[in-house]
Order: structure tokens, then C-alpha cells, then sequence
């Protein structure tokens, strides 16, 4: 799709001399850099609970953000109204963080490059709210049937379809149109009128409605949390302490992003306040652990054509052979450290500053039995699925909630227990990796990464692996 | 657009879509300007300046429900909206449950809420940034051993919040919040900390000294320094007000109607029942002037109030709105909150545990050997079953005294257990948001480490 064809083009009849104007009025009071994001987002929501279909929702939202840099100073205004004169007026604001002469600029605005990572066929917009219904009542009946002790479902479909366009002082022109489209479902289940237990799945990615018909259909969901809340029933205890610890595939994932993700974004190293700032080239985890945060993965959840800044995402190593090598830098942090944008800057909407953030964040295969790794266990612990995790960057403590785990007793997994919190050390915890398994798997689609106020979708991913140390939070 | 414009327009988006069938109608709109300034190793980081406004609609047909919202003001805008809204009553499914309140529950609470501040409107930007860099710079030179800092901030929000449905309800009232916030960076050799201090009012009067906020921030920072990790074990665990507050919220959701209809809260079926240790109440109090739970209506019109939540460790009542309340059979608490999508979900207003009557110092002195927890990582508090399990920091309590600081541990209980021995209350209760606890001692938890 061309500039021409872009939805702020055809509809909101915005020129490449508009934005050449806007941009010129960005940079009037001096400055090195200004950009327009313009976004156009259309959301649809659908939620079913009793069996219920009790809320639909849609909406609309619009606006621009422009942003000036000076130096180490960045400018930010934005409207919600796509009038030229509201747009200049923001290019004004943002303006004021210089205050020098205006530079004589020509922008000489061409298309950058970017992927194809997500086609759309068919918009949802043009998608019947009825398909949405059945996805959710399909699951309802799906959990309900997996077993009589599941009493209470709740199942929500969620799409959006954004428009970007960025255009930047670069001369970068880059427009984009992002699908994202997710399916969550959360079971209760009670034996003999006893405490309920919860189980929740979810997942989706940059896809349409078709993918929940073909691919990953509301029954997989379904059987899933169905499935986890039963088991949970027999849960046993937590232990607590140091032990080993063995991470399935998956979605535990989330273990990269808090304990080295977060910590390798490239404004708290310019910052100095990282517990990974100043360790490129050194050893952080075991020779088995090598981490990559890439952007270019067909329709996964935290894929983007070009990042939130215009630039292409592209795939960055962060960690090789246990080796840190690299950072995520935007376009801010990448001009003040004399370096290169990673495609890594983004931001929740036009209303917010962009900075560096993940996409896609997974660990290679390895080459172990996953069986194996298990059976190389005494007594210890196998996490499957996990809630949340959130970081402290600044000590590299980190959290990663388990929902379901099993002990690990003489290398067989024997009681499921009940939900633990892990804790580690960013820089440290990696390092007691021995054994990384030869079955990679990425997440199903529903991760939420949040920092500073900003939430952005991102996925994860890992092979099953085992951590000779890690302490756990449970109480036996 | 003027002050009269958005209520009329919320009146006429509420007409409209009973033109065009539903059987009842109710809209919100916000309108906001906030502007920020950050300032970072004494230097302007960043400002952000703007103002964006939006709509929201539900309506019903019959005990079909649709919303709908928009940021799209335009007349084209405002026909979407509610064409949209209208359509999706078809997808819903019948739920007797469903409704607006009914006429006598609609209201709002008269006198001066203090919500707004006008004091905010005239603030010059040099004055924000220089407020900031006061903070910042107090952090920086309070200790040789603070050489970098993540910045301050200061910010400030005013807003108006409209409201108006089919029965005769129509309100408004206007609201402003400023606030300022530090992050300072200690570091002892290879030991590195981060924490914060911050103030928050309505108005810019009402912050504190810049400078204190600076040194109290630069306090917290470097006591954290070369922490360790202890053994695992079972001790008294001491929260410190801004981490008792977490609990609170644990609390808000255990007594959150639409999670307690659907028995996905530990202490749904409990009302009347004995809860917590005897000297622990408390209480949601959206009618207090000045602070930041305080409204004159809640999300569907109903007046807000104080309610008393658990009573001498009694559960006395949930936080309803009106659906939770219809389906609990019981009445709406003015407890509606929502954004501009979607349904009325459930919020509460200023949420807090009453004070009791030991200082802080007096608390510690009780304990030989125990864990002060002043933060609190990660989100592993299960609410249907009350498991309670997180990461922590903190210092480390030796002989009634504060001894050296600790991380990378967890703690762990259950929240049923927490509750009914939370030994000791504070009296140092003090509103820095709409959630406020006090001091708080727990008679045993798991403190998991090496």
C-alpha cells in the first residue's frame, strides 16, 4: 500500500505537503529532529460470561503526535483532532523544547522500507459481530464440556486494526495498517462444593478472525484453561527457597523479558542506571543461552512492518553463547550513544512518547531431551504456564508469577502446586542454565509488556530449559 | 469547547439513540489537558503538552446491551457512535440483570468536593521545570553516594467528566491533579538502587516541599543499598505504609461485587462473617473534600457514599454496582466506575484501613527478628483462592531495630491467614492516592530466600 492509498490520505486528505508543513513547524524553534505519528484505530470487543454474550463494544480513536529532539531533550505534543490547524498548533508545542533559529530544511519525504509480515485480507471492520459471537460461545460450551467440575467460563474476543503513518525530519515516510486480534478464556472449577480453582488460556496474534476458525480454534483455548483450573484442584503447597528449577516451553518464556529484556533497553543504559549497563561483550549467562529479540516474525503478536519511529523492525541478538552483544535502541537512544536504531522504538499510541521496547523475545533450541532434562532432576520444580513478571532494572531483580507447576521428585513430575512466585537476579540468574531443550516454542499470543505507563503486545518464547538455582516462593 | 456544549451534547447523544430504538441510553464524555515536564540530571529531559476528549455510549434494547465510544467529536462522529451502540444490542444476549438504575438511586452529593484546584491554570512552565529540578537536586546532594538519578517529574491533569442518561440524570464536575516525583540512582561499589518519592494534590499548593521529596527520596534509595538475601524462614512481617497499600488493593478485589457474584473472590459468600483480626477496618469513602477517590456521582449516577467494608474484622459489605448488586440481590453501592468502553465496571473511592493507635518505631520494637518490606514486586496474589505470593525488599528487623537491607526474596502466605493475623495497625495513616493503609504487621509469613 502506498502513502496515496493510506487512510489519512484518502479520507483525512492529508498531503506529503502537509506533512513537509508540519514538519517545518515542528523544527521552527531550532532542533535536530521532529516526527508525526499518525494513528487511526479501530477497536471491537466481545465478552461472554454465564454463557452470556453480557458486552460488546466498538470504537474509535485518532489523533497525531509530533515529537522534537534537541540534543537530549525531546518536545511532545499531541491532538486528537485531525484539523490542519490543530496539527500545526501541536507542532508548536513540541517546538518549544528548542530555542534557536529555525534550521532551512527541505524533507524530501520517501517511502522507507518495511516487512510484510501481516497482509490483511479482510479487515475486521468487515468482519459480522456474529462470527465474533460464536467464537465466544464455542468456547463456553468447550470448557463446560471438558469437565463437569468447571462451573463458571468466561471468554472474550478483542480485535483492533491500526493505522500508522510516520513521517520524519529523516525524510522517512512509512504508513502501515496492523491487525491484532486476541482470544482469552478463564475457567473455574469446584469438586464437592469445595474452594474454586482458576485457569485461564489465551492467545492470538497479528491475525484475523479466520485464524480462530483455522488455526488455534476457541476449543484449543477452551481445553486449556478448562484443563488448568481442574488440575489445580489437587494442588499441593508450594515449597520455598533455592532449588532447581525446570521451565517448560512457551510462554515461560517471560523468564528473557524480565531477566534481561527490560534490562537491555538501550535509555536505561544511556542512563547508566541498568544492572546490565556497561557489561556489552561480557559473560551474562551460560555458553547454552543465546537471546534474540526479533521484530520479523510473521504474525506473531509483537511483530511490527516498521517500528513506532519509521525504522524496519529486524531481528537483534541480544545474548550469544552467553555473551551480552547488543542493546534496543530507538532513534533517541541510538543518536546520543553514536549507534543505530535496532527497530526497536515504539509506543502505545499517538499520545505517547515512543522508547525502546521488545517485540518478539525467545531463546534458541538447544539440544536436550526435554525428557531428559526433567529425569535429570532429584527434587525440584516444573513451571508450565505463568501470570505476570515485572523487573527492578535498576538492582536486575526480577519476578515471574508460576499458575501451574509440578514438583520434580527423582526426575518425575509427581504433585501440581499451587501458585508460586520465582525470583532471580538479572545478570545472574542465567548463568546457572545447564541444560536447554531442542523444542523451542513461542507463546500462543497474549503477552502485555507495560513500562512507564505505556503498554505495548509483545510475545516470547523458549525451549524447555533447566536453572540449577532459583529461588521460589511458596510456603512448605 | 465551551463548558455547556459537552453536556449538551451528552444529552443530545443520549436522544439520539433513543431515536433510533434503544429503550434507555447512557453517555459519558472526558475531556483532559495534562502536561508534563521531566528534568534529568539537571537538565530538561522532556515536555509533553496537549488535550484530547472522547464519548462513550451504552444502551440497552429491552435487556439487550451496546456501547460504543469515539475520540471523533465531529456530527459524523457522533452518528457512528451511536449507529454502532445500536447494532451490537443485536449481538448481546437477554440479561435480566441488565439496566440503567433505577430513578430514586440517581443522584449526586451537593456542597464543595474540592475537586478542583485552580491554581494549576496559571502555572508558568519554568516554574514546573524549576520544581522539578529543586527535587532532583535535593536527591543528588544528599549523599556522596547518589551520582545518578532517573529524573523528576512534574505533572499536571485537569479534566471534566460529563454524564447524562434516559432518566432524568445529567452531571458534571471538573477535577485537576498535579503531582511531583523523584528517582534517584544510589550506588556503593558494585551494589546499585533505585527508588522514589513523590507528592500528589489537587492543587500546587497543596505539594510538598520539592526538597523534601528529594531527601526522603534519596533516603529510601540508599537504605536499599548492598542488600542480601536471608535464609528462608517463617517471621513477623512488617509492611510499610506504601506497601501496605498493596494489600488494600488485594482487599478491593477480594470485595469487588462482579468478582464476587461469580465466586472468583476468596471471600465471596463471607458477608457477616468474621474476616480479619479484630482491629482492622475498612472502609470506601468516595465523599471526603479534596482527595483523589472523591466524586460527587459515581459512573451510572448514583451518589456516592461512605461504606464500611469490614467492621472490627466483620465483613459488612461489597462494592457493588448496580448490575453485581442486582445479581447478589442486594443495592448498588455508588460503587460504578468506567471508562469511556464497554460496561460499568467497579471501582472504589478513597479505600482505606483505619488507623490504630502504635507508632511505626513501636511496632518494630515488638519484633526480634522480622522482615520491614518497603517494596513489593510482581503480581502473585490469586484472588479466588487467597494464595499470596511475591517478590520483596526490604530491611531486615534485628532486636526492635531496622538492621540491613534485603532483596531477592519473596513472601508468601494466604490472604484469609494474613487478614485474620494482622497483629498490630499504625497510626501513621496519610492519603498519597485514593488508597491509604497504615503501618501493618502480619504475625507470620514465608520469607523464601536462600
Amino acid at each position: 500500500m502506498e502513502f496515496s492509498e493510506s487512510i489519512f490520505a484518502s479520507r483525512f486528505q492529508i498531503t506529503r505537503q502537509d506533512l513537509e508543513r508540519y514538519l517545518a513547524e515542528a523544527l521552527s524553534q531550532g532542533g535536530d529532529y521532529a516526527d508525526l505519528y499518525f494513528e487511526y484505530l479501530l477497536t471491537s470487543s466481545i465478552s461472554l460470561d454465564e454463557s452470556m454474550v453480557k458486552s460488546a463494544t466498538q470504537g474509535v480513536s485518532m489523533g497525531v503526535g509530533v515529537r522534537v529532539i534537541a540534543g537530549e531533550r525531546t518536545g511532545y505534543a499531541y491532538s486528537d483532532d485531525l484539523a490542519p490547524e490543530k496539527i500545526r498548533k501541536a507542532a508548536r508545542v513540541a517546538a518549544c523544547i528548542a530555542s534557536e533559529p529555525a534550521k532551512v530544511e527541505k524533507f524530501d519525504l520517501n517511502e522507507g522500507a518495511r516487512h510484510n509480515l501481516y497482509p490483511v485480507v479482510t479487515a475486521p471492520t468487515e468482519t459480522a459481530f456474529s462470527a465474533r459471537v460464536d467464537l465466544v460461545k464455542r468456547a463456553d460450551q468447550a470448557a463446560r464440556a471438558y469437565d463437569p467440575r468447571i462451573f463458571q467460563v468466561q471468554a472474550v474476543y478483542a480485535d483492533n486494526f491500526r493505522h500508522v503513518l510516520v513521517a520524519t525530519s529523516d525524510g522517512v515516510l512509512t504508513i502501515d495498517r496492523q491487525p491484532l486480534a486476541r482470544m482469552s478464556v478463564f475457567a473455574l472449577a469446584r469438586q464437592d462444593g469445595g474452594a474454586p480453582q482458576r485457569g485461564h488460556a489465551g492467545g492470538g496474534g497479528r491475525v484475523e478472525l479466520d485464524f480462530f476458525l483455522k488455526e488455534k480454534t476457541p476449543e484449543h483455548f477452551a481445553k486449556e484453561a478448562a484443563r488448568e483450573a481442574v488440575v489445580m484442584l489437587d494442588a499441593v503447597d508450594a515449597p520455598a527457597g533455592e532449588m532447581t528449577v525446570v521451565l517448560g516451553p512457551g510462554w515461560p518464556g517471560i523468564l528473557l523479558h524480565e531477566a534481561v529484556g527490560h534490562g537491555l533497553e538501550a535509555d536505561f543504559n544511556r542512563k547508566g542506571v541498568s544492572a546490565f549497563s556497561g557489561r556489552i561483550g561480557q559473560k551474562v549467562a551460560s555458553e547454552l543461552c543465546t537471546v534474540i529479540d526479533d521484530g520479523t516474525m510473521n504474525s506473531r503478536r509483537g511483530s511490527l512492518n516498521v517500528d513506532d519511529e519509521g525504522h524496519a523492525t529486524q531481528r537483534n541478538v541480544l545474548i550469544e553463547n552467553g555473551v551480552l552483544r547488543g542493546y534496543l535502541q530507538d532513534k533517541l537512544s541510538s543518536s546520543l550513544l553514536h549507534s543505530e536504531s535496532t527497530g526497536s522504538g515504539r509506543r502505545e499510541s499517538y499520545a505517547h512518547i515512543p522508547m525502546p521496547r521488545m517485540t518478539n523475545t525467545f531463546m534458541l533450541a538447544g539440544e536436550s531431551d526435554p525428557e531428559q532434562i526433567i529425569r535429570s532432576v532429584p527434587k525440584g520444580l516444573y513451571c508450565v504456564n505463568f501470570g505476570g513478571g515485572q523487573v527492578d532494572i535498576t538492582s536486575g531483580n526480577f519476578v515471574f508469577s508460576a499458575s501451574e507447576s509440578y514438583l520434580i521428585e527423582d526426575g518425575h513430575l509427581t504433585r501440581p502446586v499451587r501458585n508460586a512466585t520465582l525470583i532471580g537476579n538479572g545478570p545472574e540468574a542465567l548463568k546457572y542454565v545447564s541444560m536447554v531443550g531442542n523444542d523451542l516454542r513461542l507463546d500462543e499470543g497474549i503477552g502485555v509488556c507495560g513500562k512507564e505507563g505505556q503498554s505495548v503486545p509483545v510475545g516470547v518464547g523458549i525451549p524447555t530449559i533447566k536453572i540449577d538455582r532459583m529461588t521460589v516462593g511458596g510456603t512448605a | 469547547m465551551s463548558e455547556n456544549h459537552l453536556g449538551e451534547l451528552a444529552a443530545d447523544i443520549v436522544k439520539r439513540a433513543l431515536a433510533r430504538g434503544a429503550t434507555d441510553a447512557e453517555c459519558t464524555i472526558s475531556e483532559g489537558d495534562e502536561f508534563s515536564a521531566s528534568v534529568r540530571m539537571r537538565e530538561v529531559e522532556s515536555l509533553k503538552e496537549a488535550g484530547s476528549r472522547g464519548a462513550g455510549l451504552r444502551i440497552l434494547i429491552g435487556k439487550h446491551t451496546g456501547s460504543s465510544y469515539t475520540s471523533d467529536l465531529s456530527a459524523e462522529g457522533i452518528e457512528r457512535l451511536v449507529k454502532q451502540a445500536i447494532e451490537l444490542a443485536d449481538v448481546t444476549t437477554e440479561d435480566p440483570h441488565a439496566g440503567l438504575p433505577d430513578p430514586d438511586e440517581l443522584g449526586k452529593i451537593s456542597g464543595d468536593l474540592r475537586l478542583y484546584s485552580d491554581d494549576i491554570e496559571g502555572l508558568e512552565t519554568p516554574l514546573k521545570i524549576e520544581t522539578a529540578k529543586r527535587a532532583e537536586e535535593a536527591a543528588l546532594t544528599a549523599d556522596p553516594r547518589i551520582q545518578n538519578s532517573e529524573g523528576a517529574s512534574f505533572d499536571t491533569n485537569t479534566g471534566r467528566h460529563i454524564f447524562a442518561n434516559s432518566r432524568g440524570f445529567a452531571g458534571e464536575y471538573r477535577s485537576s491533579s498535579c503531582s511531583l516525583a523523584v528517582s534517584p540512582v544510589a550506588k556503593d561499589g558494585e551494589s546499585m538502587e533505585r527508588d522514589y518519592w513523590y507528592t500528589m494534590a489537587r492543587g500546587f499548593a497543596g505539594l510538598e516541599p520539592p526538597e523534601q521529596v528529594g531527601r526522603i527520596a534519596a533516603q529510601r534509595a540508599l537504605r536499599r543499598l548492598n542488600a542480601v538475601k536471608v535464609e528462608t524462614q517463617k517471621v513477623p512481617v512488617v509492611f510499610e505504609p506504601r506497601a501496605a497499600r498493596s494489600l488494600l488493593d488485594n482487599i478491593f478485589e477480594a470485595v469487588h461485587g462482579m468478582l464476587v457474584y461469580r465466586h472468583e473472590s476468596f471471600l465471596a459468600g463471607k458477608l457477616g462473617e468474621k474476616v480479619a483480626a479484630e482491629n482492622v477496618t475498612v472502609v470506601d469513602d468516595a465523599t471526603l473534600p479534596g482527595l483523589f477517590g472523591t466524586s460527587p456521582f459515581d459512573d451510572e449516577g448514583v451518589p456516592s457514599r461512605r461504606t464500611i467494608v469490614i467492621e472490627k474484622g466483620v465483613l459488612k459489605s461489597y462494592l457493588l454496582n448496580c448490575y453485581a448488586a442486582r445479581k447478589l440481590g442486594m443495592k448498588t453501592t455508588g460503587n460504578a466506575s468506567r471508562g469511556l468502553t464497554g460496561n460499568a465496571g467497579i471501582g472504589h473511592g478513597n479505600f482505606f484501613l483505619e488507623k490504630g493507635v502504635q507508632t511505626p518505631e513501636q511496632i518494630l520494637a515488638s519484633i526480634r527478628n522480622g522482615f520491614y518490606v518497603t517494596e513489593l514486586l510482581g503480581f502473585g496474589v490469586n484472588i479466588v483462592t487467597g494464595d499470596y505470593s511475591r517478590g520483596a525488599a526490604g530491611l531486615w528487623i534485628r532486636n526492635g531495630e531496622l538492621a540491613f537491607a534485603v532483596s531477592e526474596v519473596t513472601i508468601a502466605g494466604n490472604l484469609k491467614e494474613m487478614l485474620l493475623h494482622l497483629e498490630t495497625v499504625g497510626s501513621d495513616l496519610e492519603f498519597r492516592g485514593a488508597v491509604a493503609a497504615p503501618t501493618l504487621k502480619i504475625g507470620e509469613m514465608t520469607v523464601g530466600g536462600r
